[in-house]
Formats: structure tokens, sequence, C-alpha cells
């Protein structure tokens, strides 16, 4: 039992966050318990569709806020454990493991489940709700010849799209006889439908369902859809259970007042639970005004909710679609051509109750506003016309922009003009607008512009003391001459004020005097003074190069007597295929080098690290292309060379892609008649299958073309841009052209070779030869 | 009964400490990282406040430290934390004859 009562939040969705959030900024102290029925901390359910993405995803990357925040926020959550009973009276709640939470108040914040309707076989199939379902859903469409999906509004047709995408046939199956009929107008619906089968998803409308067999699914007709997977997507039903049972007032969802406050005075309720003057809520954006209210509340503050606008966007790329209010009324305008159609509905005093638009979601925030502020307009068509030209800058500053979050212009300029902002980035992490489903983020771009007075985006800057672009400097040492961080020091004074950029400098007048550059040690991390990677202890860890994975038995013999002639603490088999010796005193570096007798692995620099490689024709029955050999030839290739940001690269030997090869900086992949070249993939912080370049015959040309790559790299990505984020920065497009054109790739080879001649193909020889006669050793023993 | 007598420890040569790093030292059971700056000499206490990070292995700029763990920064003459509320203990270091001598504060 908890010793503090405080507040009780039940549910750990976005409703359940955004509560914490709200009380907690309005009372430091008050002690706050939420309780997660789901497994995991509360994470971004509107972006659940990620999760069936091609290239997969992780509940964690959907995390709302990280641990760091409730341990600051002092919010104790429990994950995993369901309230079981809730005694308002007492102040007292039962969770399913048996312990009990005491409470002042509780907020409801239980959410909804998925609907499924009655129907024969019905227990077989999917629905779309959580991480579990995704990972179903994703298992289910493997093996699948056609999907149907069940109900055609908004998450029905994510739901198809998503699988559509995951390479399944999919059909979107309708009850009624327009899609997505709660927000659209027949027209709208007429345009929307083409546009979702120009995706690959066939669309078939008035179709009720009966029964779901092994064959597929069949109709109240007689007729048959031959499908082996079955999505549900006809709606949610609040759950209400649990307020049911401890004796509140229950309708469809959990009843609630302009506080927000339940039939018991100790209980509140918030999000997709709550039914406030007959409506549920069945979307983001209300929650957010929903738990500012609560908080309010709970704090004693007068305050009244007003209810909320329902808005949609349809998160299906190629398809706009925004739709705000009412879709008909007594006083419609549309401007409507081609593929778009837009339209704006009033009351008969001209008060704009409604917007929908298709196809050309210009404006889209401006007239949400106008539905919102109920605005009045004598020439509804002049507004919608103004709305597709309206800037960023015509919106009020009350105009909700981000729906996912509650962000509004206002927030977003003012946060922008405190910090002051220079990118997108940054305004998305300190305002959390974009940070949802991302569809504001061109709207928050257009916003910074403006308040930057149509300055570029502030580039990411190499000096950020000195505001200096990596651009500018290397003009500086174009022009200058310049050879050494000092001199570039001397020429600008960028890395004399914190010195944290003194790495990049080094690499920036690295790779653009090749031959030229002279090191200094003091510009370098200690990683790269010493050749190893520090720990949290201060000592080292040791990887020796193990190119492509494979090691002979003298070289694991010679690893085994390292470890036991140094004592060091531990021998590990990496994640990149290679075997790490963790432990080492910095003194003891350069004898360990040398009883090794194998190169650096580079594990601890911002340059090219492993190749790792599959069995591949030598021993795979799969096997098409020699994935050994060629990531052994790719490895001695690219080591030793120095890169914006750490290079990792894989060659699998087929499609399989047993060593990782479509989630590498560089992959390459055997495929029937030739080989695949991926870029930009990532499987760490980010998750993202790379991008392909390009499709050869010969191993000789993949390689070729990865060089290249790996130069095009090296010469445009910022300090610290991974190949991943350098490509979505920059578009693959771009890059194929330049990498792949003739000319331009044999001059891309050229400064790769002379990059590589003057590289250090293993800096283990500083054992002996040091750069300094004391750089792996302290003062100890120097009197 | 125990004296205080001020004391000044030889820790080493010039030549020991390359130009903008630091190396460390103990000096009467104290971990002390010694800095060559572009004007001279600094020395601060060598174990970071945060998490223990060896301050001597540190990025250095003209007058401040950065944590190689986690990047907290020191301002070498202040030995106050850049952004921060943490400090260091800061100590004399002179510079005699070719040696290195600290003096604790
Ligand atoms: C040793 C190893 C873990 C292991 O025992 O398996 C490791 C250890 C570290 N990784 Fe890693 N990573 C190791 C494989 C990976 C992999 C898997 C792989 O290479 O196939 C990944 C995912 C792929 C990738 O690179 O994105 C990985 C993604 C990261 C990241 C996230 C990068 C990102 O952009 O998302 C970091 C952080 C960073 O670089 O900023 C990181 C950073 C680190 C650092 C260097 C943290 C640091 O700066 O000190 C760790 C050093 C620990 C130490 O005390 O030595 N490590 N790390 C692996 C060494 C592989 C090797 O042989 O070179
Ligand atoms: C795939 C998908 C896409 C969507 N896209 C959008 C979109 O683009 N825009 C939009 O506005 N909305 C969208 N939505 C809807 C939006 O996600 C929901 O409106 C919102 O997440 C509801 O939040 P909530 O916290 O009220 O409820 P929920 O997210 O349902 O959270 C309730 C939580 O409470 C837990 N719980 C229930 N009972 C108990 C108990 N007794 N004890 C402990 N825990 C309990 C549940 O397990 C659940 O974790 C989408 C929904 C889905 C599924
Ligand atoms: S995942 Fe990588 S960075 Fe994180 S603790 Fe493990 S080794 Fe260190
Ligand atoms: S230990 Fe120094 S910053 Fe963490």
């Amino acid at each position: 039992m908890y010793a503090r009562p405080g507040i009780l939040v039940v549910g750990g969705g976005i409703a359940g966050q955004a509560v914490c959030e709200a009380v907690r900024d309005r009372d430091p102290d008050v002690s706050i318990t939420l309780v997660c029925g789901e497994p995991h901390r509360p994470y971004d359910r509107v972006r659940l569709g990620s999760l069936l993405a091609p290239e997969g995803g992780d509940v964690e990357a959907l995390r709302l806020r990280p641990d760091t925040w409730y341990e600051d926020a002092g919010v104790r959550v429990l994950t995993g454990v369901r309230v079981t009973e809730l005694d308002p009276e007492l102040g007292r709640a039962a969770l399913a493991d048996g312990t009990d939470v005491v409470f002042d108040h509780a907020v409801l914040c239980t959410g909804s489940d998925p609907l499924v309707p009655p129907l024969d076989g019905g227990g077989g199939a999917h629905v779309f709700r959580d991480p579990a379902d995704c990972d179903a859903i994703r298992a289910a469409a493997a093996g699948a010849r056609r999907a149907a999906v069940i109900g055609g509004g908004l998450l029905g047709l994510e739901a198809a799209h998503a699988l559509a995408k995951l390479g399944c046939p999919t059909t979107v199956v309708h009850l009624v006889d327009r899609l997505m009929e709660r927000q659209l107008d027949g027209p709208a619906a007429a345009l929307l439908a083409p546009a979702i089968e120009r995706l690959g998803v066939d669309v078939r409308l008035t179709h009720a369902s009966r029964a779901i067999t092994p064959t597929g699914l069949v109709f109240d007709d007689g007729s048959e859809l031959e499908c082996d997977l079955v999505v549900v997507a006809v709606g949610v039903r609040p759950h209400v259970e649990l307020a049911r049972a401890a004796g509140l007032e229950v309708a469809r969802g959990v009843v609630v007042d302009d506080r927000l406050v339940t039939s018991h005075p100790k209980v509140l309720a918030v999000g997709e639970c709550a039914e406030h003057r007959g409506v549920v809520h069945g979307i983001v954006a209300p929650i957010h005004d929903q738990a500012q209210v609560a908080a309010q509340t709970l704090a004693g503050s007068p305050c009244a909710y007003a209810g909320s606008i329902p808005t949609a966007k349809l998160k299906v790329m190629g398809i706009d679609l925004v739709t705000a209010g009412a879709a008909e009324g007594p006083r419609e305008v549309v401007d409507a051509a081609g593929d778009s159609y837009r339209k704006l509905v009033a009351d008969p005093d001209g008060r704009v109750i409604g917007a929908v638009l298709l196809g050309d979601a210009r404006g889209a925030e401006l007239l949400i506003d106008a539905v919102r502020t109920a605005r009045e307009t004598d020439d509804p068509l002049a507004l919608l016309a103004e709305a597709s030209q309206a800037t960023a800058a015509e919106l009020p500053d009350s105009a909700q922009v981000c729906n996912c979050n509650g962000v509004c212009k206002g927030a977003i300029v003012e946060a922008i003009r405190e910090g002051p902002l220079g990118s997108t980035q940054e305004v998305v992490s300190v305002t959390r607008a974009g940070a949802g489903c991302g569809s504001c983020k061109p709207v928050v771009s257009e916003l910074l512009k403006l308040e930057r007075d149509g300055a570029a985006e502030e580039p990411a800057y190499l000096c950020p003391c000195r505001r200096l672009t990596r651009e500018q400097v290397a003009q500086l040492v174009r022009e200058q001459e310049l050879t050494s961080v000092g001199e570039v020091a001397e020429a600008c004074g960028a890395g004399r004020d914190c010195g944290a950029c003194k790495p990049g400098l080094a690499y920036l007048v690295s790779e653009l005097q090749a031959g030229r550059f002279r090191e200094e040690r003091h510009a370098r991390f200690i990683n790269d003074r010493v050749h190893a990677n520090i720990q949290n202890d201060g000592t080292f860890s040791v990887v020796p190069r193990i190119r492509g994975g494979v090691v002979t038995p003298d070289e694991l013999r010679r690893i085994a007597d390292v470890a036991d002639r140094y004592e060091l603490p531990m021998v590990k088999i990496t994640g990149g295929q290679r075997i790490d010796l963790l432990g080492a005193r910095k003194e003891q570096l350069p004898a360990i080098w040398e009883d090794l007798g194998m190169p650096s692995g580079h594990a601890y620099a911002k340059a090219v690290r492993t190749v790792k490689t599959c069995v591949g024709t030598d021993f795979c029955r799969f096997g098409l292309g020699d994935a050994i050999a060629v990531g052994i030839e790719l490895e001695r290739a690219m080591e030793g060379l120095h890169t914006p940001h750490k290079v990792k690269s894989a060659v699998s030997g087929c499609p399989r892609n047993c060593a990782e090869s479509y989630v590498k900086d560089i992959g390459l992949v055997a495929v029937d008649g030739g080989w695949e070249i991926y870029v930009g993939g990532a499987a760490g912080g980010t998750v993202r299958k790379g991008d392909l370049l390009a499709s050869v015959a010969s191993s000789d040309e993949a390689i070729r073309i990865a060089l290249a790559f790996l130069q095009h790299y090296r010469e445009r990505a910022e300090h610290l841009e991974r190949t991943y984020a350098y490509l979505q920065r920059v578009g693959i497009d771009g890059v194929r052209e330049a990498v792949l054109d003739p000319a331009e790739q044999a001059a891309l080879i050229e400064r790769y070779r002379i990059a590589k001649a003057a590289s250090d193909p293993d800096p283990w020889r500083e054992r002996d030869a040091p750069v300094h006669p004391r750089q792996f050793a302290e003062l100890d023993g120097a009197r | 009964m125990s004296v205080t007598i001020d004391t000044w420890v030889r820790v080493g040569a010039v030549g020991d400490v390359p130009l903008l790093e630091g190396r460390s030292v103990t000096v009467d059971a104290r971990r002390v990282a010694v800095f060559r700056l572009p004007d001279g000499w600094a020395a601060i206490d060598a174990v970071c406040p945060h998490r223990g990070g060896p301050l001597g292995d540190g990025l250095v700029a003209e007058r401040c430290v950065t944590c190689p763990l986690h990047g907290r920064r020191f301002d070498l003459v202040t030995g106050e934390q850049d952004g921060g509320d943490d400090v260091v203990a800061v100590h004399d270091v002179e510079e005699r004859d070719g040696e290195l001598w600290v003096h604790l504060t």
C-alpha cells in the first residue's frame, strides 16, 4: 500500500499521461500513481501503425516520455497490472496483483476496447488497438494471400494501407455505401474510394459481413471474399466496467460534468472512456483539453470544459484528408477541381460549423480554427479561398497546429522566441508539436521561418560557440589552405571556447586536406588519443579487427592469452561479429596490442567499423553470392577511413539477409543474377530499412558503388550525422544520381583513393611510435 | 595531533603533459588532473562529481575541460560547472625549472 494518498490515474494511455503531466504542472508535490494495464509505459497509440511498417518498429520508439521523465516528475508507475476494483468512498483501489492503492482522487483514463460485431467465427478476426495486435497482424500477413479489413473508417483505411504496404493484397469491406461516412459527405467519399484503390487497396462498399470461415469472409447476401486474414476496425467501446462496478453513472461512457467529475466527487474521467454532454470522443485532441480541465478541478480552480470539435486527419501517405465538425449543414460551399474537394459548412447565421478538405488540405489549421471558434463569415467561399492561400503567418495564435499533442500556434511562436530555437527539430523537441503523427511538421517549419524573418533554418553549427557552419569552416580551410585544427582556431576562433567541436574540425580538415592534414591529439576525444573505447570506470575496451567476422584459431588463442595475461575482466562477442576485451587500463594498451598482433577494429572512432557477413555460397544451401569474400574485400577497401559518424556495413549472401544488410549504413545483398546495394539503413536508436541505391551484376561493381557512396557521405554529411539521418535529410534521389553518374562516380572514387592512401589502417602501431612519449601514461611514477 | 604544512608536491616534468591535454596523479590520496594550457597550467580534482569520470581524459579548450563520460563541462580557473551547479576543487600548479609542482587547496 502506498503511504501517502494522492492522485491515482487508472490507465496509461495518452489520456493517463496527459493527466499526469497536467497535474504535475500545477502541483509539484502531490503524490501521483499511474496504473497501466498494458505491459508498457504510456506510448503513442496514434502512431501504432508504424509497428506494421515493412521495416518493422518497436513500441519503445513510440514511448510518450522516457523513463527519466517519471523519475524526475516523481510519478510512480505500475505497468502490466489492472485496477480490478474501485471504492470511491474509502478512497481505495484494488489491483490485480493483490495490492491496494489509496487515493484522495482517482482519474479514470481507461480508454476503450475495439468493437467486434457478432460474426460467426468472429474469434478468428484480428483487431488493431495495441502492439500485440500489430505483432499478430504482421505474423498473419506474412503467410496470407489476401487480407480483408472490415470497416471503412479512419482506422480501417489505415490498417488496410499498412497491410498493402506489407505486400499483402487487401480489400476493405464497408457496411454502408461510402467510406468514412461519419466524417465525409457523399462527393468527398466518392473521391476517396478511387484514391484508396490507387494505393493498391480494393474497396467493397455496401457489404454486411456475416461470418468468417477458414477460406474467407461470407456476406449477408451469400457472396464470399476469399481471404486468410481478417482485421476488424468498426469502432470502439468505452471501457466502463470498473466505473459501473464502482457504482458510478455510466451511459455509453463514464458520465462526467463540465469539470470532468463523475457521479462521485472523488472520481474524474478523461479521454475515450468519458462521456461529456452525451459525447464520447475517439480522437486525441479533446484529451488534452480535458486533461487541463481535470487538473484544474483537482487543484481546486474553477474551470469548465465546453466540449471539443471532432476533427480527423487520414494518416495515409499520398492522401491529404482533413475534416472538422459537420460534413453537411444548412449552408455549404464547395470548391472542387479534379481530384480535390474543399468544402465549408455554415449554420443559418453564417457561423462556420464544418470543413472537409480532400486532395488539397492547404489552410487546414485556419479552417479548423474557424470551426472551433464558430467564426462568422458572410462569404464562406472567400474564406475557403483565403485559407488555401493562407500561410502560417495568418493563423490566429489560438489555432491548434498539432492536434496530437494539443499545441497551438501561440505556444510554438513563444517557444521559438524564448529559445531562441533555430531548427524544426529543436522546436519539435521543445514544444512536442509534430512529435505525434508528424503531419503538422511543415507548419512548424513555416512558423520557424517566419519568426526568423525568412532566414533558412539554423544550420547545424559545427562550432556553436562561434556560430560557424561546416560549410563556412570548409571554405576557410580551402581558401587559406589550413592543415590543422590549431590553424583553424587561429583563423576563426572555432574550437577555442568550449572545445567540443574540435573532433569535428579535425575530421573536416582531414577530409578536405587528405594527405596534408596535421594531426593534433588535443583535438581528439580520448578514444582517438589512445585508440580504445573509454568505459564507465575509466578503463578501456579493445576490439581488434576481425574482417567479415572471420577469425583464425591462432587469433582466438592470442586473444585468450591476452585476456589471461592482462587479467581482463571480460571477453565478449559483440553485436558486430567481433570480440571485445573489456576493462583494460590505459597504460596496458600498447602491450595488449603488441601481444594480440592484430590491427585496430576502430570500434572507438567515428570511422568505418565492421562489415558483418553471413556464410554465403561457401556453406549455405541458399547462398547466391560469396558474402564472406565480398565482405572481407569491402572491409579492406574501407577500413582506416574516418567518417562524419560511424559507418557499419554488412554483406548477405541472399535476401534472407542473415547479416542484416538492410539495416546497415552500407549493405550488400546477393540476389539472383547480381547484387543489391542498400544505404542509410539503421537498427540502433533509430530503425530504418536502407534505401536501395542500385542493383548491379557483379560484386566488383557493387563494391565500387559502395565506395563511391561512402566518399559522397564523407564529403557532405554533417559531423555526427549517420547515413540514415543524412539520407533522410537530403533524399536518396540526388545521392543516387551523383553516385551512379559515370563521371561523378569516377571522381568520387579518385578522391576516395586519395583519402584511403592518407588514412592510417592501424593506429595501434603507435605502440612502437607514440605521438607523444607519454601518450598512454598518467603522471603517476613520473616523479 | 596533526600539523598541516603547506606542501608543494613535485608531480612530474613539464614535458609529461602535452599541450591542451590533461594527465592525472595522486597527491595526498587525492586524484588530481593537471592540464597544460596555451598560456600556463591548471589543476583540478580529477574525479567528475557526476559519476566519477576521469576529467584528465577530457577534451580541453582554452579554459575548460569536458568530461569524457557524459559531457559535463568545468571551468579550469573557477572549477564551476558550465550550465550546472556542480563544482570541482581547483588546485595550485606551478612550473619551476622544467618541473611541475602541485599544491592542494
Ligand atoms: C561493444 C558493443 C556492444 C556489444 O557488446 O555487442 C557496442 C558498444 C557500444 N556502443 Fe553500440 N556497440 C556494439 C554494437 C552496436 C550495434 C550492432 C551492430 O553494430 O551491428 C548497434 C546498432 C547499429 C548502429 O550502429 O546503429 C549499435 C548502436 C549504437 C548506438 C546508436 C547509434 C544510432 O545512431 O542509433 C550508439 C550511440 C552513438 O553512436 O551515438 C552506440 C554506442 C556504443 C558505445 C560506443 C557507447 C560509448 O560511446 O561508449 C558502446 C561502447 C561500450 C564500451 O564500453 O565499450 N552503439 N551498437 C558492440 C560493438 C560492435 C563492434 O564489434 O564494433
Ligand atoms: C491505430 C490507431 C490510429 C489512431 N490514429 C489516430 C489519429 O490519427 N488521430 C487521433 O486523434 N486519434 C487516433 N487514434 C485514436 C487515439 O489513439 C485514441 O483516441 C487515444 O489513444 C485514446 O487514449 P486514452 O488514453 O483515452 O485511451 P487508451 O489509449 O485506450 O488507453 C487506456 C489505457 O487504460 C488501460 N486500462 C483500461 N482499464 C484499466 C484498468 N482497469 N486498470 C489499469 N489500466 C486500464 C488500457 O489497457 C489502456 O492502456 C488512433 C487509434 C488507433 C488504434
Ligand atoms: S546498448 Fe550500447 S550504448 Fe547502451 S549500454 Fe549497451 S553497449 Fe552501452
Ligand atoms: S561522469 Fe563526468 S559527466 Fe558523467
